[in-house]
């Protein structure tokens, strides 16, 4: 195993076991957000998506490019997107009872 | 390294930073928002940092270039779209069809390293569970989102033979595999493995029922998330495989606590064949069993008396489009003065936390909603216990051995001083037993539509008590 496989190796687990632990607080209210978001983020697939159409210089490589572009930018743009939009539903209790109040 | 790539790295790095700062503030509603935008930012680094390194090595082609910003502007304006057009009901459909392209794109990701057989060992096998992991979560994806769109039937798809062929697909998938991480493999081992990969998807869902959703939705955003982590090992690209690492990890958390809250092993869920499907059907049960059946306007003087009232929203409610009337009998209570909470069961709805979004879509305030330990705690306090749209996470049955869902957590509606139930008939619920709350002498079953039955009662309470 080269030091480079092992170094990343490390960088994976390490990751996890912090995912583990920041993703275990987030409570279950926020739960479909939270999915969304993790979805989002792994729309940074695009950066793998840009380096495949980097190296392409057949024309199957270029289909491939194009439709993991297509495919990476719509997983992170509208995840990040609908995410926020989700987000800016959860209301503060103060928000709600000043509505409350003003009807 | 060159003091480019050594930039680019360390943008990664931030990158990184930003998902689990974003993803940590995630832990509380009020800083959620900003969380995501943290982690939006990361995102735009990470992109950004990548643009420098192409531009910077200059070995992509102008055409490479036209690919890469038309696919990006195709997919860019289908999120977009998908993202502000989706209503909050269709969020699971939504989040499984952007699972799907994640996956399918990491996926396809791996496999120029994988066609020319030359790479090292280290690089061929990440490529090939890439392929594997990411072409199982597009095609599952893909079904789960239709099955919940009501594209494919909702209920569980068995039919004989159905393992002998998902082996069939596994061990072709795992010859193909094998073939390829020795470096014998082309194109073709290539194709053999992304296509026994992608039926294997299909026939891993197709006999989960509708309301095993939440497992597989989980689930299969634990297998994106897995694949993009190999698409970082087979790209040496560290964000990549942090962000992988992370999404695994939630993915993984959110499957735990789902499959717990149904008290079935994944295992269990994954077999499938279990259940009804959406709407639950069945025939009227309760042979013989009294209830007792309510006006809208007994009802009402109950709640409109009540100094504590516990809401019990489930999946019906969503499904009969009545968060909004719901939070409109609830205004119209707290006005005079009741205290109103929601309780909601973790598998209330088609994904993780899906009741909580519609009710904040309503206008709920997230300090209303309960989880179950505490909406358990406050329920023995509660004078009434409304039930809309939610059978089998209230039937004290589950707290008895011998049955179908012996052991699943239950919120206790039973224990609340009164419950009314509305619910269109005495039909079952997703695992087809009759619900011992309905024949508690303390219930009153309300027999309408969720909307229409809220609209009557909120009328009611208002006539009323004017």
């Amino acid at each position: 195993m080269s030091a480079e496989l092992l170094a990343t190796l490390s960088i994976f687990l390490l990751a996890l076991l912090v995912g583990f632990e920041v993703i275990g607080k987030v409570p279950a209210t926020l739960h479909t957000p939270l999915m969304s978001a993790t979805n989002a983020i792994h729309g940074v697939i695009l950066v793998g998506a840009m380096l495949v159409a980097s190296v392409a210089d057949t024309a199957a490589d270029y289909a491939l490019g194009f439709v993991v572009a297509a495919f990476a930018a719509m997983n992170v743009v509208g995840g990040y997107v609908v995410t926020d939009r989700m987000l800016g539903m959860f209301q503060p209790p103060s928000k709600a009872v000043s509505e409350a109040s003003k009807r | 390294m060159s003091t480019v790539e050594t930039l680019v790295r360390l943008a990664y790095l931030a990158a990184a930073t930003c998902f689990v700062l974003g993803l940590h503030q995630m832990n509380a509603p009020s800083t959620a928002r900003r969380g995501n935008r943290l982690s939006i930012a990361g995102m735009l680094l990470a992109v950004a940092a990548t643009l420098v390194l192409l531009v910077d090595s200059g070995g992509t082609t102008a055409a490479g270039w036209a690919v890469l910003s038309a696919g990006a502007v195709v997919g860019t304006v289908a999120g977009l779209w998908a993202a502000r057009a989706v209503p909050m009901t269709a969020m699971p459909q939504l989040v499984s069809l952007f699972n799907a392209v994640g996956g399918g794109a990491a996926a396809l990701v791996a496999i120029p390293e994988l066609a020319p057989p030359a790479d090292a060992a280290s690089v061929r096998v990440p490529a090939a569970l890439d392929i594997v992991i990411g072409a199982v979560t597009f095609a599952g994806s893909l079904v789960a989102a239709g099955k919940l769109q009501g594209l494919v039937p909702g209920r569980p798809v068995v039919f004989p033979g159905a393992r002998v062929v998902g082996g069939g697909l596994a061990l072709a998938a795992a010859v193909a595999a094998g073939v390829l991480i020795r470096g014998y493999g082309g194109g073709a081992a290539v194709a053999v493995l992304a296509a026994a990969a992608l039926a294997l998807g299909v026939a891993l869902v197709l006999p989960i029922g509708g309301a095993d959703m939440p497992v597989v939705i989980s689930l299969l955003n634990a297998f994106t998330g897995t694949a993009v982590a190999m698409a970082g090992f087979v790209t040496d690209n560290s964000v990549l495989v942090v962000a992988g690492a992370l999404v695994g990890a939630s993915g993984a958390i959110l499957t735990a606590l789902m499959a717990a809250a149904m008290n079935r092993s994944l295992a269990a869920i994954l077999v499938g064949g279990y259940g009804t499907g959406d709407g639950g059907g069945g025939p009227a049960g309760s042979a013989g069993a009294p209830v007792r059946a309510v006006t809208a306007d007994d009802a009402a003087i109950q709640l409109a008396y009540a100094r504590r009232v516990v809401v019990v929203p489930g999946y019906g409610l969503a499904a009969a489009q009545a968060q909004h009337a719901l939070h409109e009998l609830a205004t119209v209570l707290a006005s005079r003065g009741t205290e109103v909470t929601y309780a909601i069961h973790p598998v209330a709805g088609r994904m993780p936390g899906h009741m909580n979004v519609l009710l904040a879509e309503a206008n709920v305030p997230y300090s209303q909603m309960q989880e179950l330990d505490a909406a358990n705690a406050t329920l023995p306090l509660a004078d009434v216990a409304l039930v809309v749209g939610a059978n089998d996470v209230t039937n004290p049955a589950a707290r008895r051995p011998g049955n179908a869902i012996s052991g699943m957590p239950i919120l206790d509606v039973d224990r609340a001083a009164a419950v009314i139930v509305i619910k269109r008939s005495m039909g079952h619920g997703y695992a087809g037993i009759d619900n011992e709350l309905y024949t508690d002498p303390k219930t009153g079953m309300l027999f309408a539509d969720a909307r229409a039955g809220l609209t009557a009662l909120t009328a009611a309470v208002k006539t009323l008590v004017g």
